[in-house]
């Protein structure tokens, strides 16, 4: 039983190597731009059974980020990169979930690789949505302050305990986008290795409750990582 | 100078493997717990405010649970790398 932290690679294309996660969140990519025309081809006033179930995960997410962002038009403007964080975090964790992902592979040498691995199940994937999540929330607060009123809230001259919060304010900037992607990395690739073990000890019906337990913990990191966002952009966009 | 008799680094990998979840999961358990029972028991005082109570009561929990996940993380580098 071979666990790895890093994830293996699997094919080059010319000098970039491709790994196995990368390789799952380019079908997720692909499964998503598919469900996404399909869902959209006729929009119609009373929903068709398609439209509906789409309908009701798009309402799911604005009431949250309405909650938690209170002005409706703001939230319009925030709402695609929230909601495409959400469905793209939430689309990995259950497609990581498939029988194959994993234990489909081949052999190199001594090593067994595996073809697919959970996207975020590879802390480049995090760290990527985390340095993007960060990012966008410095760019909200600029564009509904201005520049100026924004940066006063990390380089602030008005006395010596002033600044020195500024400066924790922007390491604390550095410690979301750590913590975000530590968080769900922790959490997928924990219960990658969880769901490992337990296959290994009892192969029929103990993992089933495991699986349960990873399609909740899948959903929950996906919210917990919208509603975080969603979280840092209030602040960010309102002045004390 | 050479230890004649000793551990091996494996062994104590393991040790420190086990330790670092272990004493890491503790606080991190208190603390969920703790916010659990307070967001309850707001949402038993004023139950028109359990929507608002339990979105920050699930945010609460992610940061507490956080820790956790670090605790493991730095576990898994010292056992796998």
């Amino acid at each position: 039983m071979e666990i790895s932290l890093a994830a293996e690679k699997i094919a080059h294309i010319g000098s970039f190597p491709v790994t196995n996660s990368m390789a799952l969140s380019w079908i997720t990519t692909i499964f998503l731009i598919i469900i996404a025309f399909i869902a959209t081809r006729k929009v119609t006033f009373v929903p068709s059974k398609i439209q509906n179930f789409f309908e009701m995960i798009l309402e799911f997410l604005f009431n949250t980020a309405n909650d938690i962002i209170d002005d409706e038009k703001a939230t319009k403007r925030y709402f695609p990169l929230i909601a495409t964080i959400f469905i793209f975090i939430i689309t990995n964790n259950w497609l990581g979930l498939i029988p194959g992902v994993g234990s489909v592979g081949f052999h190199e040498g001594e090593k067994f690789i595996p073809l697919f691995r959970s996207a975020n199940a590879d802390l480049n994937t995090t760290l990527a949505l985390a340095i993007v999540a960060v990012i966008a929330i410095q760019v909200f607060g600029v564009a509904a302050m201005g520049a100026f009123k924004y940066a006063k809230k990390f380089v602030n001259f008005k006395g010596p305990i002033d600044f020195f919060l500024g400066i924790l304010e922007i390491i604390g900037e550095f410690a979301r986008m750590i913590s975000f992607s530590f968080r769900l990395f922790g959490n997928v690739f924990a219960g990658e290795v969880l769901l490992l073990v337990v296959a290994f000890l009892v192969p029929f019906v103990a993992p089933l409750p495991f699986f349960f337990l990873e399609l909740f913990v899948g959903f929950v990191q996906a919210l917990v990582f919208t509603m975080l966002t969603l979280v840092f952009i209030k602040s960010a966009i309102s002045s004390h | 100078m050479e230890p004649t008799t000793g551990v091996s680094v494996e062994a104590i990998k393991t040790i420190a493997t086990a330790a670092a979840i272990a004493l890491g999961g503790m606080a991190p358990a208190i603390a969920i717990g703790l916010i659990g029972s307070k967001g309850l028991e707001a949402i038993g005082r004023n139950p028109e405010a359990a929507t608002k109570v339990q979105s920050s009561m699930v945010l609460g929990l992610a940061f507490a649970e956080a820790i956790a996940i670090y605790s493991l993380v730095v576990a898994l580098i010292v056992k796998f790398v």
